[in-house]
């Protein structure tokens, strides 16, 4: 490129009034190893502008609290099924219990009706007594 | 959004995010902390992510805002005396020997700049943005990005004339 054309795009850039693409222009010029003696410190200038672009951030991206908000969400869903494993756990105990008792008063009722029967045995007993009895006293009378 | 469509979104400009965080904090630790730290604002947002319309831009205003956000509660502490030091150490003959180093050089002007004309002058000369890009991402007039640019530009190399004059005589 014609260095008038270079020297005029200079003085715009100074003005910033250059446009992306005329930039481009200086920026190739300066890069090569000839340049007006003029015009000298803008080869150390683009030449840092290029430098600097290439600087690079290293480290790895970080993006953990997005994980940690999951985590949180499916430990409040663990508590909440935990919670109604043992409401549940709680009405079957509850349960269990009350078939414990039917039993148990079952089992009572049969031992309370076992010896009334027994009673009424011996009460047949006392029936005969009581009509031979009469039979005797009849006869006396 | 899933973790790899956002990093396909952000991979792209990451690089400019450090970059800039780097000219406006200087230390590469910290600006290493603040990319991190504007990355990971930005995936705690991703769900608003859609409705920026250029989240690249976004994402520079937040590095922009942090950064200056840092660098105030850095001057509230006494760490600006330490600051003041090391522009006094520029007297000294190291930096002579350093200077030689023309990047070394150039990036010792570009951090002498106001913290505005370093923005601009990193959006623009580096990472080749816009000027309304530039002008949304720094949330000024386009005109006065062009002014701030015009302005950064010439100290620039006024002063790397200065310097040069200076080695030749």
């Amino acid at each position: 490129m014609e260095l008038a054309k270079i020297e005029t795009l200079v003085e715009k850039y100074l003005e910033a009034e250059t446009t992306l693409a005329e930039e481009q222009q200086l920026q190739a010029y300066f890069a090569q190893d000839e340049v007006a003696p003029h015009l000298q410190e803008y080869q150390v200038l683009f030449g840092y502008f290029a430098k600097a672009k290439e600087e690079r951030y290293t480290k790895p991206v970080p993006l953990k609290p997005k994980k940690r908000n999951y985590l949180k969400w499916a430990s409040v869903a663990a508590v909440a099924v935990l919670m109604f494993g043992a409401y549940l756990g709680n009405d079957y105990r509850e349960q269990k219990i009350a078939e414990q008792a039917y039993q148990d008063t079952q089992e009572a009722l049969q031992l309370l009706a076992f010896n009334y029967s027994k009673g009424t045995e011996k009460i047949a007993y006392l029936n005969e007594f009581e009509k031979t009895k009469n039979k005797i006293f009849k006869n006396e009378q | 959004m899933r973790q790899a469509e956002f990093l396909d979104i952000v991979l792209p400009f990451k690089d400019k995010v450090f970059r800039l965080a780097k000219r406006l904090l200087v230390s590469h630790e910290e600006a290493e902390d603040a990319t991190q730290e504007v990355l990971m604002k930005l995936w705690s947002k991703n769900d608003q992510m859609q409705q920026y319309k250029n989240v690249e831009a976004f994402a520079m205003t937040m590095t922009k805002n942090y950064c200056l956000d840092k660098l105030k509660s850095k001057q509230a502490s006494n760490l600006k005396l330490v600051h003041s030091n090391y522009e006094d150490s520029k007297v000294s003959l190291q930096r002579q020997i350093e200077l030689e180093d023309s990047i070394d050089w150039m990036h010792k002007i570009i951090e002498t700049l106001p913290e505005q004309q370093k923005m601009v002058i990193q959006l623009r000369d580096i990472e080749q943005y816009d000027y309304d890009e530039i002008a949304e991402m720094l949330d000024m007039k386009p005109t006065a990005v062009r002014v701030a640019l015009s302005r950064a530009r010439k100290e620039v190399r006024q002063q790397l004339l200065n310097k040069h004059n200076y080695g030749v005589s």
